[in-house]
């Protein structure tokens, strides 16, 4: 079997793997980096999405191989090696940003490819960004308050829809 | 997924040889084939991924003025790259699915695809494009031949697709809510010789340049100049996002809509 080599949330990361393993079944099977989901493994959910040499990509689309001599970032190296939250962490929970919680590891990882680009986004702007990121419980709209809150914009005048 | 040997070259000519294997196939992006792997609806013996070949990637300016895109250049590099040369084409890239999609699709996937509902054929065939591979320049009314049909040949890989820069255009899709894609979209170019228009999402035999609309933007570029015109709905698709009558009357608001943006 092939050996593939990355970093992974700043630390060297390899495996064997076959050609068909995809970077999502490497992260969550060989790293045991759980927090990366696959929801529909269709590549329509956004459930699975990661940074890869900083753009946000679909791990479940991609095969590891791919990946080799990459930077990949997964939502377990957001917060701090303290467990202290990261900003758009820390506004998810303070806005309710989740409620099963299932879609936020790509939600976040989504919001951190965003404000990256455009650190301060509108509300439309923020909506479009994440089209391919599904979410069956929230409605959405705390997601976006949460990401309005972490760029540090007011959220007082975003209307429920 | 079944089993397959996995190749990474980093340049054409690795490229083109490993393809020589029998059932190679290449890996563009891999946004519309890991999927139908997953489906086994294919299954190659072995596949050539073609994200480390620095050669066909980017967007540069020829000689005659045409904007090139490497085929293994994606959709977001498009967006960001083309917007001055070609903001009409950057702007189709820039609404093709969502962000991660278009970070890892490329123009060279899209077209080898030709799905019936894709963005990127209307204006490669919009613009008078012409394709070019490892053997070949494809002019892109002899490039489409049909839903998922195309003249390339076993093998074949995209290496770049030439542009010329029309004096006006845009692109207007109607949306499929559900998949990204178009349910109808309508790519128009207005170019010194003539206007173009190439209609994406409707027919049944993918992607077709709509000639009527063509001869009367070519002496009235207005909104006006296709008052109450749309093709016909025979051949046109029709499933439960639309009917072939709809998509029919979809065709004209949209070419009217892609005149007014065009400006
Ligand atoms: C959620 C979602 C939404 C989408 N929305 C849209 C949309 O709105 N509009 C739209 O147009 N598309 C849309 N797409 C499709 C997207 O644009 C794909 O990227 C594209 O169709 C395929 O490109 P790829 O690079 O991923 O190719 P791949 O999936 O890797 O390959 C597709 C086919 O092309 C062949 N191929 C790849 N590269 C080359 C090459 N250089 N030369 C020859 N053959 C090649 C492969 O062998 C394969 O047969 C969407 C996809 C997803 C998952
Ligand atoms: S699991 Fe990857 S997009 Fe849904
Ligand atoms: S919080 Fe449950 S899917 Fe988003």
């Amino acid at each position: 079997m092939p050996q593939v080599s990355m970093t992974v949330n700043g630390k060297p990361a390899s495996g064997n793997v076959e050609g068909r393993t995809l970077l999502s079944s490497f992260l969550r099977d060989t790293m045991g980096l759980t927090g990366t989901h696959v929801g529909c493994d269709t590549s329509q959910c956004g459930a699975c999405v990661v940074h890869v040499d900083g753009d946000a990509v679909k791990a479940c689309t991609m095969f590891a191989l791919e990946a080799e001599g990459a930077e990949v970032a997964t939502i377990e190296g957001q917060a701090a090696p303290d467990g202290t939250l990261n900003a758009i962490q820390a506004a998810f929970q303070e806005h309710h940003g989740l409620q099963c919680g299932f879609c936020t590891p790509g939600m976040v990882m989504s919001a951190a490819a965003l404000l990256k680009d455009n650190p301060k986004p509108s509300e439309a702007e923020i909506r479009d960004y994440l089209e391919g990121n599904l979410c069956r419980c929230t409605g959405y709209h705390n997601i976006v308050k949460a990401i309005m809150a972490a760029s540090g914009q007011n959220v007082g005048a975003i209307a429920a829809e | 997924m079944y089993e397959f040997e996995f190749e990474r070259p980093t340049t054409l000519a690795d490229a083109i040889k490993a393809m020589g294997a029998e059932d190679a196939q290449a890996l563009g992006g891999g946004q519309t084939l890991i999927p139908t792997l997953k489906q086994r609806l294919a299954m190659p013996a072995k596949l050539v991924s073609l994200g480390a070949i620095d050669e066909i990637k980017g967007v540069c300016k020829a000689d005659d003025g045409a904007l090139c895109l490497g085929g293994g250049t994606t959709h977001a590099v498009v967006t960001r790259e083309a917007a001055v040369d070609y903001p009409a084409l950057a702007a189709l890239a820039g609404n093709i699915g969502d962000p991660a999609v278009r970070n890892r699709g490329t123009l060279g996937g899209s077209i080898a695809n030709n799905d019936p509902a894709a963005c990127y054929p209307a204006a490669v065939l919009g613009s008078g494009a012409t394709v070019v591979t490892n053997t070949r320049e494809i002019a892109a009314d002899e490039y489409f031949t049909g839903m998922f049909e195309t003249a390339l040949g076993e093998g074949e890989i995209i290496t770049e697709v030439r542009f010329p820069v029309p004096e006006k255009a845009a692109y207007q899709k109607f949306e499929q809510p559900a998949s990204r894609f178009a349910l109808v979209g309508v790519f128009v170019a207005k170019y010194v010789d003539g206007v173009r228009v190439a209609v994406t999402g409707a027919s049944e035999g993918g992607v077709f340049r709509w000639s009527e609309a063509e001869a009367a933007l070519s002496g009235d570029f207005s909104a006006g100049a296709l008052d109450g015109m749309a093709p016909p709905a025979e051949g046109m698709m029709s499933d439960l996002h639309g009917s072939a009558a709809y998509r029919a009357h979809l065709v004209g608001v949209m070419t009217r809509r892609a005149v007014v943006a065009a400006g």
